[in-house]
C-alpha cells in the first residue's frame, strides 16, 4: 500500500457539506464514529468530574467547593459515566462499527433507527446537562435517584430523569437494530456457532437493553409525575411504598452492570486468541456464559437492597441468586486463561489491555461476592468498599475493554499503527494507577467510612490521600494514551488489512472499511478463530524494530 | 419509511421486539399494582366499586371492535382490496376515538367528584384507597397516551396507503401499525379487570 | 369464505375475514363472562378469575388478530421470553413484600 495517497474509505467525503453528510449519515461506521467521539468527550468530562471529587477527598473538612456542590458532583459524575458513557460505550461505538462487518452484513438492519438513536443519545445527554443550569440546579440525588429525596429535592430532578428517560430509549433502540441485525443480516455460511464471539456478547447484552431499560423508563417518569403531579406513588401515607422504586430502580439497573460488562467480555474473547495465535478454549461455553449473565443478571437486583428493610427472606433468596452470576463470570475468565496456555503470545498493547482487564475484573469480581453475601454486606454496605468494587469492574472492566477495543481495532479504522511502546506503557501506567485510586477504597470501606460523605474523620486521611495519588496517576495514563492515539491517526505508521493476523471478517476490507464495506457478499466457510495461513504482519514489524 | 426495507421478517421481528418494551414499560406498574393488591386486598374492593363498570365494559368492546377492524385492514390490503382497507382503517381510528372521549367522561366524572391523587376530599382516605387511584390514573393515563400515538400512527399509515406507499405488495408498515394497536387493546383487556371487575 | 383452508396457507394470506370476525365474537364473550362472574363473590378466586379471562383474551388477540400462530418458531420463543422475564420481575419481588414483616 502506498504511503502517500491513502485511501479514506467511509471518511471520504460524499460532496456536499461535511457536517450534514457526517450528521444525517445513515453508515453504521460513521454512526459508530461519532458515538465514539461523543462518548469519548463525556468521558473527559467524567473523568475531570471523578478527579474534583478526589481532590475535594484529600483532606477532611471542605478543600475545594462546598458540600452542595460535592452532592451535584457525584451525582453528576454518576450520571454522565453511566447514561452516557459506559453503556454506551462498547456497543453503540464499536458494535455500531464491528457488528455488520463482522457478521458480512452491509449495514445494521434499520440503518436510519441506527441513525435515531444516536440523535437520541444527543437530545438525551443535551437534556442531563441543562438540568445544571436551570430552575433549582444540579441534581444533588446521586444518580440512584432514590426517593424520597428525588421527589422532595429542590434541585433540577424533573429535568434529569427526562434526560435518562431519553436515554433509555436510545439504548432501546440501539439493541431492537442490533438483534434483528444477528438475526437476519448474517452473511451466507455465517451461521450461529461460526460468529465471532464480540456479536454474541452484543446479542445478550441487546436483549438486556430491550427487556430491562423500560423499566428504568416508567421508573423515571414515575419520578416526573410524582414531583409534577404529586401521585403518592411511593408515599406510605398514601399507600405507597419508597422500596417498591428501589425494586424498580434495580430491576434496570443491576441488569444495567451486565449491558455495561458483556460487551467488553465480548471483546476479550476476541482478542485474546488473536494474540495467542490459538482458537479460543471453550468457544460454547463462553456463548453460553454470555447468555446465562443475561438472564442470571435479571434474577439478582435486590441485593443492592440487603439493609433496605425487605423480607429476610428476600435478602436470602436474592442473596443465594446472586452468587448463580459468578459462575458464567468464572467461567469466562478460566476460559480466556486456558486460552493463553501453551499459546504464541504476542504482546501486543491491545492484550496488554486485556489482561488489564482479566486482573482487574477479577479484583472487581471478587469483592462483588463479598457484597453478594448477605452477611458480610451489611458490613460493608454504603462504604468506600462498595465505590471500589464498582470502579474496578466498571473502569477496571468495561473501562480497560473499551480501551483494549480502541487499540485493536484503531489500525482497521485509521489503516494506521499508533506508537506501540507508548500504548504499553500507557496500559502499564492506566492499570497501575486504577489499583492506586480503588484498592485504599476497599481498606476504607472494611474501616467503616461511608460513601457519598464530604467529610470523614481524620484516621482515613491516608488512604484517602493514595487513593487521590492514584487518581492522578490514572489521568496521566488516559492523557498519554488518548495522547498516542491522537497522535497516531494522522502520523501513524501505515498498515495493511490485517496486521493482527485476525480471522474475523472486518480484517478481510481495506483499512479503512470502504463505505458499502463488502465488494461482494462474503461467503464463510470457517470459524472466527481459525488462524491456519494466517500470520500477523505486525511480526515482520516487531522483528526489524528489534534489530535496529 | 419511504425506502423499503430489503427484509419484510426482520422489520417485523423489529416491531415485536419494540412492543416488548411497551410490554415491559407497563410491567413496571403492573409490579407496583401487583404487590399493592396483596397489600391492601379490602381497599382495592372497596375503591373499584367507585369506578363505572358499565363505561368500563363499553370501553372494552369499544377497544376490542377496534382491533378487530385493524386486524380485518391488514387482511384487505394484503388482498389488494385497497377501498376496505382504508374504511376499516378509519374505523378503527374512529372507535380509537370513542374509547377517548368515554374515558373523557370517565375521568372527568372521578375529577368532578374530588377523586384524583392529591385532591384535599381523599386526604383522609384509607393509604390503600388512594394507591388504588393513584395507579388508576397513572396506568390508564399512560394507556390513553398510546392510544393518541396509536391513533396518529394509524393515521399516518393511512395516508401512507392514500400516497401509494403502503401497498398490497409492500403492507409491512400497515401490519406493524397493527401490531402496536393490538398490543394496546392486550394492555387495556388486563387493565380493565383488575380495575373495574375486582369489586 | 373458506375458514378451514386459510388456516393452513395463511403464511402468505393471513387469516381469513372470517376467522376474525369469529374470535371477535368469542372475545365479546369472554368479555360478558368476566363481567358477569365477577358479581359472584368468591374472594381471592375473583382476582385469579378475572387475570384468567384476561390471559386467554390476550392469547387469542395475540395468535390470531396479531398472527403469531402463522409466525415461525424464533417469534414464538422471543414472545414466551418477554413474558418469562416480566412474571419473574413480578413474582420475585414478593419474596420481599409477601414476607415484610408487618408494617
Amino acid at each position: 500500500m502506498s504511503d502517500t495517497v491513502m485511501d479514506k474509505g467511509f471518511f471520504a467525503p460524499k460532496g456536499g457539506s461535511k457536517i450534514m453528510e457526517w450528521l444525517f449519515t445513515t453508515d453504521h461506521k460513521r454512526i459508530g464514529m461519532l458515538y465514539l467521539w461523543a462518548i469519548l468527550i463525556f468521558f473527559s468530562v467524567g473523568v475531570c468530574l471523578g478527579l474534583a471529587l478526589r481532590l475535594e477527598l484529600f483532606a477532611p473538612g471542605p478543600t475545594i467547593m462546598t458540600q452542595q456542590a460535592f452532592n451535584a458532583i457525584f451525582t453528576l459524575h454518576g450520571v454522565v459515566m453511566i447514561f452516557l458513557v459506559v453503556i454506551p460505550s462498547i456497543p453503540a461505538a464499536f458494535g455500531n462499527i464491528f457488528l455488520p462487518l463482522q457478521l458480512g452484513a452491509e449495514d445494521v438492519a434499520f440503518p436510519r433507527l441506527n441513525m435515531f438513536s444516536f440523535w437520541l443519545y444527543i437530545v438525551g445527554g443535551g437534556i442531563a446537562l441543562t438540568s445544571l443550569f436551570t430552575a433549582g440546579g444540579a441534581p444533588d440525588t446521586g444518580w440512584t435517584f432514590y426517593v424520597p429525596f428525588s421527589s422532595i429535592s429542590t434541585t433540577n430532578v424533573s429535568v434529569a430523569v427526562l434526560g435518562v428517560f431519553v436515554l433509555g430509549f436510545s439504548s432501546i433502540l440501539t439493541g431492537l437494530n442490533f438483534i434483528v441485525t444477528i438475526h437476519r443480516m448474517r452473511a451466507e455460511g455465517m451461521t450461529w456457532l461460526r460468529m465471532p464471539l464480540f456479536p454474541w456478547a452484543l446479542y445478550a447484552t441487546a436483549w438486556i437493553q430491550v427487556l430491562a431499560t423500560p423499566i428504568l423508563s416508567i421508573t423515571v417518569l414515575l419520578i416526573a409525575i410524582e414531583r409534577l403531579l404529586g401521585m403518592g406513588i411511593f408515599d406510605p401515607a398514601r399507600g405507597g411504598d419508597p422500596l417498591l422504586y428501589q425494586h424498580l430502580f434495580w430491576i434496570y439497573s443491576h441488569p444495567a452492570v451486565y449491558i455495561m460488562i458483556l460487551p467488553a467480555m465480548g471483546v476479550i474473547s476476541d482478542i485474546i486468541p488473536v494474540f495467542c495465535r490459538k482458537p479460543i478454549f471453550g468457544y460454547k461455553t463462553i456463548i453460553g456464559s454470555s447468555l446465562a449473565i443475561a438472564f442470571a443478571g435479571s434474577l439478582v437486583w435486590a441485593h443492592h437492597m440487603f439493609v433496605s428493610g425487605m423480607s429476610d427472606t428476600a435478602v436470602m433468596v436474592f442473596s443465594f441468586l446472586t452468587f448463580i452470576v459468578a459462575v458464567p463470570s468464572a467461567v469466562k475468565v478460566f476460559n480466556w486463561l486456558s486460552t493463553m496456555y501453551k499459546g504464541s503470545i504476542r504482546p501486543e498493547p491491545p492484550l496488554i489491555f486485556a489482561l488489564g482487564f482479566i486482573f482487574l475484573f477479577a479484583m472487581g469480581g471478587i469483592t462483588g461476592l463479598v457484597l453478594g453475601s448477605a452477611g458480610t454486606d451489611m458490613h460493608v454496605h454504603d462504604t468506600y468498599f462498595v465505590v471500589g468494587h464498582f470502579h474496578f469492574v466498571i473502569f477496571g472492566g468495561t473501562g480497560m475493554g473499551l480501551f483494549a477495543s480502541m487499540h485493536y481495532w484503531f489500525p482497521k479504522i485509521y489503516g494506521r499503527m499508533y506508537n506501540k511502546r507508548i500504548a504499553t506503557w500507557s496500559a502499564i501506567i492506566i492499570i497501575a494507577g486504577i489499583n492506586g485510586l480503588y484498592f485504599p477504597m476497599y481498606l476504607l470501606g472494611l474501616a467503616g467510612m461511608p460513601r457519598r460523605y464530604y467529610d470523614y474523620l481524620p484516621q482515613y486521611t491516608d488512604l484517602h490521600q493514595l487513593s487521590t495519588y492514584g487518581s492522578w496517576i490514572t489521568a496521566m495514563g488516559l492523557v498519554l494514551m488518548f495522547w498516542n492515539l491522537w497522535h497516531g491517526r494522522k502520523h501513524g505508521r501505515v498498515v495493511g488489512k490485517n496486521p493482527w493476523g485476525a480471522a474475523t471478517l472486518e480484517w478481510t476490507l481495506p483499512s479503512p472499511p470502504p463505505t458499502h464495506n463488502f465488494d461482494e457478499d462474503p461467503i464463510v466457510t470457517h470459524g472466527p478463530y481459525h488462524y491456519d495461513g494466517l500470520i500477523p504482519e505486525e511480526d515482520a514489524v516487531n522483528e526489524s524494530e528489534g534489530d535496529k | 419509511m419511504s425506502e423499503h426495507p430489503k427484509d419484510y421478517l426482520g422489520a417485523k421481528m423489529g416491531m415485536w421486539l419494540f412492543l416488548f418494551t411497551e410490554i415491559l414499560l407497563f410491567g413496571g406498574l403492573f409490579v407496583l399494582y401487583a404487590v399493592t393488591l396483596q397489600r391492601y386486598p379490602a381497599e382495592f374492593h372497596e375503591a373499584s366499586k367507585m369506578l363505572d363498570t358499565t363505561m368500563g365494559t363499553i370501553n372494552t368492546i369499544v377497544l376490542i371492535t377496534s382491533s378487530l377492524f385493524a386486524a380485518l385492514a391488514v387482511t384487505a390490503l394484503q388482498k389488494a382490496d385497497i377501498k376496505k382497507a382504508k374504511i376499516f382503517l378509519i374505523l378503527t381510528i374512529i372507535l380509537a376515538g370513542v374509547f377517548l372521549v368515554n374515558k373523557y367522561f370517565e375521568w372527568g366524572a372521578k375529577i368532578g367528584h374530588g377523586i384524583y391523587p392529591g385532591s384535599p376530599d381523599i386526604a383522609d382516605w384509607a393509604p390503600g384507597k388512594q394507591a388504588f387511584f393513584a395507579l388508576y390514573y397513572t396506568m390508564t393515563g399512560l394507556h390513553g397516551i398510546h392510544i393518541v400515538i396509536g391513533m396518529a400512527v394509524l393515521g399516518w399509515i393511512y395516508w401512507l396507503i392514500e400516497k401509494e406507499k403502503c401497498t398490497p405488495d409492500y403492507f409491512i408498515v400497515l401490519e406493524n401499525g397493527g401490531l402496536y394497536w393490538h398490543l394496546v387493546d392486550l394492555i387495556w383487556i388486563y387493565l380493565f379487570p383488575l380495575y373495574y371487575l375486582i369489586a | 369464505m373458506h375458514t378451514t383452508d386459510t388456516i393452513k396457507d395463511t403464511e402468505h394470506h393471513g387469516p381469513s375475514y372470517t376467522l376474525f370476525v369469529i374470535i371477535w365474537a368469542i372475545l365479546l364473550v369472554l368479555t360478558g363472562v368476566t363481567v358477569y362472574a365477577a358479581e359472584i363473590d368468591l374472594g381471592f378466586l375473583n382476582v385469579v378469575m378475572a387475570l384468567s379471562i384476561a390471559t386467554i383474551k390476550a392469547s387469542l388477540v395475540t395468535f390470531i388478530f396479531m398472527h403469531l400462530k402463522y409466525e415461525n418458531l424464533t417469534f414464538k420463543i422471543m414472545v414466551l421470553m418477554a413474558f418469562a422475564i416480566l412474571s419473574i420481575f413480578i413474582g420475585l419481588t414478593f419474596f420481599d413484600t409477601a414476607y415484610r414483616v408487618a408494617v
